[in-house]
Parts: C-alpha cells; sequence; structure tokens
C-alpha cells in the first residue's frame, strides 16, 4: 500500500522560499541556530523510511512532550486548579483581559505586516478603547462594541508571507509548535508590548514584578485551558498525535485567517465504497476528502494559495 | 415552481407538524440552530447537568442530538484507505465504538458550556447542493471568537452532519494519523481493541 503521505523533505527548506519569506526567514535563522536543527532533521530522515513527513522529529518531539506532559501534571496544572479554585471568575476574566489588551498591540502589528490595514485599525482601536472605558484592559468593551479580536502572531505573518510551516516541533517547556513558529516565537517574544513591558520593568531592576506577571499569565492562561486539556485526556487515542494533528490544523487555518484553501488529495481512490451491511451507501466527493486532509501541502498549493491570499 | 409550492405547504402544515417531522425539511442552517438552541436551553436550565450528572448529559446527546450524525461517514473518513480493507463485521465495531467515544468527548464539552453566545453566518451555495458547511462562533471575552463548523450532507432522512471543525481542527481528520498509526501497528483489530479500552478507561473516569 502506498503510503498517505505526500510531503517531500525539501518542501519545507526555508531556503527555498524567495523574495519576502527568505528575508523573513534569514531574519529569524540568524537568531536562532536553525541550520543545527535542519541538519539534524536531515540526518533522522537519512535514518528512517517511515517517517511522517510533517513530523520527522517525531521520536525527539515525542520524549519533549513527555517531559513537557510530566511539568504539566506535577506543577503546572495543579497550581492552576489551585488558582481556579481560589481566584473568582470575574478576576480570572479582567487578567485575561488585560494580558490580552496588550497583546492586541502586537497583533495589529503582525496585521499590518500582512497588508492587513482595516485589521490593524481594528486591533489599535481596540487598545485605545480597552485602556480607557475597558479600564487599563480589565474589561473587553471593544468587543461589545463590535471589533472583534484577532489572532495573530509573527508565525502566521511568516506563513502569510509564504513561509511554510516546517516540521512539527515541540518546544521544552513551551509545547507544541514547528520550525517556523519557533523562530517567530523568539520575535513575538521581544517584541511584543508585553516583553517590552517586562523587559523595562527589569531595568528597573524589580524582578519580582517582572516574573510575577509573566506567571500570572501562563496560570491564568493555563487555567482557561484546563477543560480543553481533560477534553484531549478523554478524546486521544495517543495524546501525541492527537495534539500534534490538532495544532498543525489550528495553524494553518490561523494563518488563512479561518479560511484555509481546499486542496487535491492524491488518496482518492481510498474513498468509502462500501458500508457495513444494512446501511445506506454514502456517497463521497472530492471536496470531502480534500477537507479531511487539508492539513498536507505541497509546494505549488503553498504557492497558489499565498498567490490566491495576496489578491 | 415546485419548490414555492412545497414551501407554501409547508407554511400551511406548520401548525400540525410535529418538530421530528419537521427536522426533515428543514434547511441544514437552520436545523442547527434550532437543535442547538433547543439543547443549550436545556442545559442552561437543567441542575442535573449544571450539578456535571453525566446520565442526563448522555441522554440529552443521544435524544436530541447524536440523530442529526452519520457517524457510518465520519468513521469511513477517518479510517481512510482502513475502512474498505475492514470487513463489514470489522466496520460495524469501528463505528460503534467510535461513536461511543465521540458522545462522551461530546458530553463531557457540554457539561462545560456556560453563558458564552453563538453566532451563525450566512449559509454558502446553492439550493440544490447536497454538501454545505454550516458555520457558526462562539463569542467570548477576551478572546478570538472560536468558530464552530458542521459539513452537512443531504440524506433521505434529513440533513446530517459528518464532520465538525472546531477552531479549523476538524475532528476527522484529528483521528485519522491516530487511527492509521493503531492499525500500522495491530490492523484493524488492534484499533478496534484501542478504541474499546479507550471507551472502558472515560466509563470509569466517570462518576
Amino acid at each position: 500500500m502506498r503510503e498517505p503521505h505526500r510531503i517531500t523533505p525539501h518542501d519545507y527548506s526555508v531556503e527555498k522560499r524567495p523574495g519576502w519569506s527568505a528575508f523573513f526567514a534569514g531574519l529569524c535563522a540568524g537568531r536562532l541556530a536553525i541550520s543545527a536543527i535542519l541538519s539534524l532533521h536531515v540526518l533522522m530522515l537519512a535514518g528512517c523510511a517511515n517517517v511522517n513527513p510533517r513530523d520527522p522529529l517525531e521520536s525527539y518531539n515525542r520524549v519533549v512532550y513527555a517531559f513537557n506532559d510530566a511539568v504539566d501534571r506535577n506543577v503546572l496544572k495543579p497550581v492552576s486548579e489551585g488558582y481556579k479554585f481560589v481566584v473568582p471568575r470575574i478576576a480570572r476574566l479582567g487578567i485575561r483581559n488585560f494580558f490580552a489588551n496588550l497583546e492586541d498591540l502586537w497583533i495589529g502589528a503582525n496585521n499590518l505586516l500582512q497588508l492587513k490595514v482595516g485589521d490593524a485599525l481594528s486591533d489599535w482601536m481596540r487598545v485605545v478603547l480597552n485602556t480607557t472605558f475597558g479600564i487599563a484592559g480589565l474589561y473587553d468593551v471593544a468587543s461589545d462594541a463590535g471589533l472583534e479580536k484577532h489572532n495573530e502572531d509573527f508565525g502566521q505573518t511568516l506563513g502569510w508571507w509564504g513561509l511554510p510551516s516546517g516540521p512539527f516541533f515541540v518546544i521544552p517547556l513551551l509545547g507544541p509548535s514547528t520550525f517556523r513558529d519557533t523562530s517567530a516565537w523568539y520575535i513575538d517574544a521581544i517584541a511584543s508590548p508585553f516583553g517590552a513591558a517586562i523587559g523595562a520593568i527589569d531595568s528597573e531592576n524589580v524582578a519580582g514584578i517582572r516574573y510575577g506577571l509573566w506567571t500570572l499569565n501562563i496560570i491564568n492562561r493555563r487555567a482557561d485551558a484546563l477543560g480543553a486539556t481533560t477534553l484531549i485526556d478523554q478524546a486521544a487515542l495517543d495524546r501525541y498525535t492527537f495534539t500534534r494533528d490538532a495544532f498543525l490544523q489550528r495553524r494553518r487555518n490561523l494563518v488563512f485567517d479561518g479560511d484555509p484553501p481546499r486542496e487535491k488529495d492524491p488518496d482518492e481512490e481510498s474513498r468509502v465504497r462500501e458500508e457495513p451491511s444494512g446501511q445506506a451507501s454514502a456517497p463521497v466527493d472530492d471536496a470531502v476528502v480534500n477537507d479531511a486532509t487539508s492539513a498536507r501541502m505541497t509546494p505549488a498549493t503553498v504557492q497558489s494559495e499565498v498567490q490566491a491570499h495576496a489578491k | 415552481m415546485f419548490s414555492r409550492v412545497s414551501q407554501w405547504i409547508g407554511v400551511l402544515a406548520f401548525g400540525c407538524l410535529s418538530t421530528a417531522a419537521l427536522a426533515q425539511e428543514l434547511a441544514p442552517d437552520v436545523l442547527v440552530k434550532s437543535v442547538a438552541a433547543e439543547v443549550l436551553e436545556i442545559v442552561r436550565s437543567d441542575k442535573g447537568i449544571w450539578a456535571g450528572n453525566p446520565k442526563r448529559v448522555m441522554d440529552l446527546a443521544e435524544e436530541k442530538v447524536l440523530p442529526h450524525f452519520n457517524f457510518v461517514r465520519m468513521t469511513a473518513l477517518a479510517m481512510g484507505p482502513s475502512w474498505r480493507r475492514a470487513t463489514p463485521d470489522q466496520q460495524k465495531l469501528v463505528v460503534d465504538q467510535f461513536r461511543t467515544l465521540l458522545v462522551h468527548t461530546y458530553s463531557a464539552g457540554l457539561t462545560a458550556y456556560r453563558n458564552q453566545t453563538v453566532d451563525y453566518k450566512p449559509l454558502r451555495g446553492k439550493p440544490a447542493d447536497t454538501e454545505v458547511t454550516v458555520r457558526s462562533e462562539i463569542r467570548q471575552s477576551g478572546a478570538q471568537a472560536i468558530p464552530i463548523d458542521y459539513n452537512m450532507e443531504k440524506t433521505e432522512g434529513g440533513w446530517k452532519v459528518f464532520d465538525v471543525a472546531i477552531g479549523g481542527v476538524s475532528l476527522v481528520t484529528t483521528y485519522r494519523d491516530s487511527f492509521a498509526q493503531e492499525v500500522r501497528a495491530n490492523g484493524i483489530d488492534g484499533l478496534i481493541k484501542t478504541l474499546v479500552e479507550k471507551n472502558k478507561q472515560n466509563a470509569g473516569t466517570r462518576k
């Protein structure tokens, strides 16, 4: 049987993307030891024949995933549960809104980098409204006023300009990511107002506040996600595979702002033709199968998607 | 012409029809909206569900939600090429177990529901389409709205959901690699065994 994998290793080599993406790739590669990871990746590809092309580092990723999971189960999750128990819902909501308001500045910047000027202005208008009428961002009055919150970061900006996500990559302590998003995360961390504000506090030598804010943000987020992780525990046959596949789909969806293009599926012959006895036969068309495999990309589709996107 | 006549008949007969019979005539977006509204209303008002009574939630899902899903097609899509290699008996077992797993997960998600509002986007496509995507969004403070898309197909028994995508994450696609992984390692019977064990484990954790 043919393997369902459709990407070849060179599909996600960053050097092959011209123009802007090459510029951004260079920018990030300089900051991180990406080349080292890439060569490791090539070594591993040479070593295993039956490798998932979206996850050539699976054996490494599984180890880090298990480590992160252990840290979460033993430290972060219990602390977040205690936090959720002690801190009233309204306060948790205020804290979430406060950090979300800071993030909106950087989200607007990323929308501008993606040439979505209207969205960028909307994001910054949100900051103005929430910081003033929303009392330093504790209340999200902008959403009530009809200004939608967006989800952007530098990884999505790179994706918008055509840089493929590259292999799945689990960062120690930080969790699921990809090569592209790992490098972009570094930019997010230093360029976002939150990061900058943290840095400014640091210069006044009040490290307590700095780490306190970091911790509060992380615990508050983890408390928000308690329901989601319980859901994964119940739903997943293999939590690693489930998390990876959900994460990669989510990121692709975010890059295309919720409307990723459909793709041609090479596995068409594997469509449903038979049903269990007594059941009516269900017709399956291209679009459905394409949807079900939309996380898999080829260089040609990436290129055409980007062109379609730029219109 | 014919559709206009049937619309009028529908309007005239509206008062006489039971909701179950009506469901077969409803447009897909109207169907999703009415089912969601009904279920959420029950979740909001039922003290047993608020207290996390799993039996009540499962009953609610079984009665109101599941009739609108095509689990055979969901399973076939999740299994990919393995579906055709499975015997009818194996197919039936996988469908049953996968259904149990999804019902459990769905019920767990339902109990977490609080006061978010749900918006529906206008339906795209032509009236003759036999497959549509109903798009909705859950709005929440301080976070981007979560889109929930229902992929639906027209069947003789009304419109049926065959995939749900939450935030762009398709349920069927997310299970694809997991299923393929099990089948590669232990065959289709191995997949069935894993699903059975997972369901037992879930039933055990439930109070």
